[in-house]
């Protein structure tokens, strides 16, 4: 089962490489809307510095939303879905899989392109380390709880829009927790609750996500 | 894991004394609100052929997904070897093979990675070179997906069939798109399969020519759910 399983990772992310331009532009969205900030808002350095945080988290988010679709939407076109689910591997093994290749493909890239532009934000640098544990935790919950959306929203017309409907309430408490995590840092309140917090929500995603995820897409085939 | 343990060892090891039959009882099957059929019946037993006839919306595909368990019959059972495929829809589902109108092929890897990924998938090693060859594949095993032509991809996913072998084939119109030549190298691979023990069940309009198969019409077991429009009409 798990030679499966790694074939299945290694296959996901051979077709995110050959199809390069997805996982590029996904970073790039995440790169040019946050640069767009300091453009609206104005140069005044203390603003960015204040805002930093919260716009890399919602810009992070937003962006892991957008790739969603990538997850089962082609499976399902294609017809691989219906073999994934008829393989002798569970199920929501499956699902685990594809998530992983996911968040290799969208959350990590990601992280690598934070600290960028937390310079760009011009955050104080007492904040970058907690930044980068804040999202490590986070991004696998967003792509967790985000293929629960996705296979949701499998065969629905206009299911791009619906999914962020869906996905993006339960994206708050991760907001909260991630900007949380960051600001203590800056301001020297202390991490470690909202980093558990941010922990402990991807360790009840891990079990409950997939197993929704799984759900829906058995259901996705009537 | 039990489902694999089966693959792996009782059919590829011991083909020749397999005692397999599948079969369904009074099945129902509704897709929306329309009632597809009602109160059929089927029978396959080892080394069998069952093919599945009737016109366009009859039900041959919601059968065959029915069989494969990806929908769930209305009402009825299924039968595998006499125990309930309800009971354990996991050992059930490692022993068969469905081919669907869509191919699972993806345009952007090779023919033989395309293969290579759905046997591995099934816990099956090797043999891909073998599978590509059984379908005439074997000058496009580097080739890209997106640069095979209809026919060449439905061969592809058709060699699945060889790549990882499983006692029951469920096979939706296998035939549409391919040529004389095609539909008579599946006809040979079907035939080696029955002879080997292992189980088919067909929709299609292409005789196969298989000679002894048992045929089921299902506009037999159609419950029109109301008369329809334009016979009144008329």
């Amino acid at each position: 089962m798990t030679a499966a399983l790694r074939q299945l990772v290694l296959r996901d992310l051979r077709l995110a490489l050959r199809q390069g331009a997805d996982a590029v532009m996904v970073v790039m969205f995440f790169v040019i809307t946050v640069s767009l900030f300091p453009l609206g808002i104005g140069p005044e350095l203390n603003v960015l510095a204040r805002i930093s945080a919260g716009v890399i988290w919602v810009t992070a988010l937003l962006a892991t939303m957008l790739s969603l679709d990538r997850i089962f939407q082609h499976d399902y076109e294609d017809g691989s879905l219906e073999l994934m689910i008829l393989a002798p591997v569970p199920l929501e093994a499956v699902v685990l899989a594809k998530v992983a290749a996911h968040w290799l493909v969208t959350g990590l890239p990601l992280i690598v392109a934070a600290p960028l532009l937390a310079v760009l934000m011009n955050m104080p640098a007492e904040g970058f380390a907690t930044l980068l544990v804040a999202m490590l935790l986070g991004t696998p919950t967003s792509s967790l709880i985000g293929a629960v959306g996705a296979a949701l929203t499998l065969g629905a017309r206009r299911g791009g829009v619906l999914v962020s409907l869906l996905v993006l309430p339960l994206y708050v408490p991760l907001l909260i927790f991630g900007v949380a995590a960051v600001d203590g840092a800056i301001t020297g309140l202390g991490v470690r609750p909202h980093l558990l917090i941010l922990g402990a929500m991807l360790a009840a995603a891990l079990p409950l996500a997939t197993w929704a995820a799984a759900a829906a897409l058995r259901q996705s085939q009537t | 894991m039990r489902a694999l343990c089966y693959i792996g060892g009782r059919f590829q090891g011991e083909p020749g004394i397999m005692s397999q039959s599948f079969s369904g009882h009074d099945l129902t099957c509704i897709r929306g609100e329309r009632v597809v059929f009602a109160g059929l019946g089927f029978e396959v037993a080892a080394g069998g052929a069952l093919i599945l006839t009737g016109p366009n919306g009859s039900g041959k595909s919601s059968l065959l997904r029915l069989m494969a368990g990806l929908l769930q019959p209305e009402a009825g059972e299924m039968r595998r070897d006499g125990a309930d495929v309800a009971d354990d829809p996991a050992v059930h589902r490692s022993s068969l093979h469905y081919v669907g109108h869509k191919d699972a092929v993806k345009p952007v890897l090779s023919a033989a990675e395309n293969l290579a990924f759905w046997a591995a998938m099934r816990g099956a090693a090797g043999a891909i070179e073998t599978s590509l060859d059984a379908l005439g594949l074997e000058r496009l095993a580097d080739v890209p997906a997106r640069f095979l032509s209809a026919g060449e991809t439905r061969r592809l996913s058709l060699a699945r069939l060889v790549a990882s072998p499983a006692p029951l084939w469920l096979l939706d119109e296998p035939t549409v798109v391919l040529d004389a030549r095609a539909v008579r190298l599946l006809a040979g691979l079907i035939a080696r399969h029955r002879a080997e023990g292992g189980m088919v069940v067909a929709a299609t309009h292409t005789e196969l020519g298989l000679g002894d198969e048992t045929r089921l019409e299902l506009a037999d077991f159609a419950r029109p759910h109301q008369p329809a429009l334009g016979a009144a009409a008329l």
